[in-house]
């Protein structure tokens, strides 16, 4: 429990990790649009192949990226069947069954060839933007440095007082504590296990009471670390972001701005790529 | 008998990811009944992990660990065969025994942690109840004790831990931190367990405090003559109040025995960085002087008294 891993940061030295935190939120931002631009065969084939690019340059291992695609296989199957069944077009490859349903009501079964295509494109669709936007931020970007990168690229809305840094800090401390929280829990519920406390067995009721024992000191301790943690911020000081100055100045690279224009072609290229008209072209 | 006996065992923490962390390696340890076992080593050095291996809470990644002569991690599965030809189970049907094996193995398991009681680090913030009373309650409460019995174990264990009775119907919240950690180690004292466990029962304690938490837990030792294991880094105390030792550095046992025994392994103790007591230190350092005294000294009043007789035999010879 000590190392767990917050969200899904996966430490690694590769070109994504060293990249402008800026700069990969603007890239997921411009893929997650790539991903939505695409409509045909020869599109998805060069937005599969970036993906996998992708993915190489970032040293995360592919079966971390296997994992995080898992949970989705349920949502994955029932669009995909909706799309195989619900879409009507103009090849149909089944003769029209029909299964009687109550009195006169049939069900035509009736799969076009438009919605194989469709159910294949929303497939690939959903799995790289998942990869795409796990890779870009949530494998190679601490949370920290994303909320820096978050307030920094928000700080015009200052202009309409908008306090954009104070929700910053906010979530950067929320974000610094969960890991200890989750520890605190862990130590918690050892100690009240190690006092017989059983949380597994018994009816809701009889769990969620079995819980307490591990709340209220997990509540009593954090607030206890609030208070101390803002007894320490004014020690030193804090008063808001008015002319604080940063222990890491983010800066933008040269390579940080080539990847986003690299980006940019790419989608321009997808835009263009859609409008040659070859194979079936999805609508919407 | 060893009541405790820590077989080759190993424990790695998040095994197969980045985060991967070896904190036991290969750690075959006997624990002595009724005795107070020092278990002693620097931050990291894997000494709270090995002691959540002693009632359960994790699980060695290999190796076993035995309490009275049982592997507390063995399944039922792994016991038919041997268990199937003891008296209790021999003459029933196989698939009734088989049960019965089963249901014993459960009830073991559930027990583990009422028979080694285990007192963790800073353990003051596991409290929770309304009342100092009901929380040292709570582990007799989950036994499934009668209130009678309750009543009879809290007071018993409040006795032990020095807390006052006025102090029973206050708020755990309310007391003073030495006070709080006084009220869990009654809450685990409550349980009766054969062997008692505390990690670092005096850390963050002012002097005064550090030495009234040892001095009870050695007075409840020779009470109930149940054997008590206590973690710390700090030798003084390890030297001052236990029987035996172990040392663990970088995962490893690199000494156990008796407190004579490790603490004459002078040099290894310096190698990984833990010192030997002041006070034996100093009486070396005397020896050394050419002053007739024993070196293997560990505590301060033992070294008092060495010295006072060694002045009265100065002062015969003197005049």
């Amino acid at each position: 429990m000590k190392s767990i891993a917050f969200g899904q940061y996966y430490p690694a030295n590769s070109p994504i990790h060293r990249m402008d935190p800026r700069a990969k939120v603007i890239l997921t931002v411009l893929y997650i649009v790539c991903t939505f631009l695409c409509r045909n065969a020869l599109c998805f084939a060069a937005l599969v192949l970036s993906a996998i690019l992708l993915t190489a340059v970032s040293h995360v291992p592919l079966r971390m990226i296997l994992r995080s695609i898992r949970p989705l296989i349920m949502i994955l199957t029932f669009t995909s069947l909706i799309n195989i069944f619900m879409t009507k077009g103009e090849h149909l490859l089944t003769p029209s069954w029909e299964i009687p349903l109550w009195g006169t009501h049939v069900w035509r079964i009736r799969i076009f060839e438009e919605g194989l295509w469709t159910a294949l494109f929303m497939i690939l669709r959903i799995v790289v933007l998942l990869v795409g936007t796990s890779v870009l931020l949530s494998y190679t970007t601490t949370p920290i440095a994303l909320t820096d990168a978050l307030e920094r690229l928000f700080a015009p809305l200052k202009k309409i007082k908008v306090p954009v840094h104070d929700i910053a800090m906010m979530t950067t401390i929320a974000l610094r504590f969960i890991p200890t929280l989750m520890e605190e829990t862990q130590r918690i519920m050892n100690a009240q296990k190690a006092r017989g406390a059983d949380f597994t067995s018994g009816g809701l009721i009889r769990r969620a009471k079995a819980l307490l024992p591990v709340l209220i000191p997990l509540l009593v301790s954090a607030f206890n670390r609030a208070y101390e943690l803002a007894a320490a911020m004014e020690c030193r000081c804090y008063h808001g972001g008015e002319g604080r100055t940063r222990l890491k100045v983010l800066r933008l690279r040269f390579s940080d701005v080539f990847a986003v224009l690299l980006l940019i072609a790419f989608g321009t290229g997808i835009f263009f790529l859609n409008r040659l008209g070859i194979g079936y072209t999805m609508k919407g | 008998m060893d009541k405790i006996h820590l077989d080759h065992v190993s424990f790695t923490y998040s095994a197969g990811t980045p985060f991967e962390h070896q904190a036991l390696d290969d750690v075959t340890v006997h624990i002595g009944a009724s005795r107070i076992t020092g278990v002693i080593g620097h931050t990291g050095s894997g000494k709270s992990t090995m002691m959540m291996l002693l009632n359960g809470l994790s699980k060695p990644t290999s190796g076993n660990v035995f309490l009275d002569g049982y592997d507390v991690n063995s399944t039922a599965k792994e016991l038919y065969k041997t268990w199937l030809t003891l008296p209790e189970y021999r003459n029933l049907r196989k698939s009734t025994a088989k049960k019965a094996i089963r249901k014993e193995v459960e009830a073991r398991k559930r027990r583990l942690c009422f028979r080694v009681g285990l007192v963790m680090q800073y353990p003051e913030y596991q409290l929770f109840e309304e009342t100092v009373f009901k929380d040292i309650a709570y582990g007799p409460k989950n036994m499934g004790l009668s209130d009678e019995e309750i009543r009879e174990r809290v007071l018993e264990a409040a006795r032990f831990s020095g807390l006052d009775e006025s102090l029973l119907e206050k708020s755990p919240f309310d007391l003073s931190g030495g006070q709080k950690r006084r009220v869990a180690i009654a809450g685990v004292i409550a349980m009766k367990p054969e062997v008692l466990v505390l990690d670092e029962p005096a850390a963050g304690l002012d002097p005064i405090g550090r030495e009234q938490i040892f001095e009870e837990i050695r007075r409840y030792q020779r009470s109930t003559a149940s054997s008590v294991i206590i973690v710390s880094h700090s030798m003084e105390d390890m030297a001052e109040y236990c029987d035996d030792m172990v040392v663990l550095s970088q995962s490893k046992v690199i000494a156990a025995g008796t407190c004579e025994e490790v603490f004459s392994k002078v040099s290894m103790l310096d190698e990984v960085g833990l010192d030997i007591p002041q006070i034996t230190q100093l009486m070396r350092r005397l020896r050394k002087m050419g002053i007739d005294i024993p070196e293997n000294v560990y505590t301060v009043d033992r070294a008092v008294e060495i010295l006072k007789r060694y002045y009265q035999s100065q002062k015969g010879n003197l005049t």
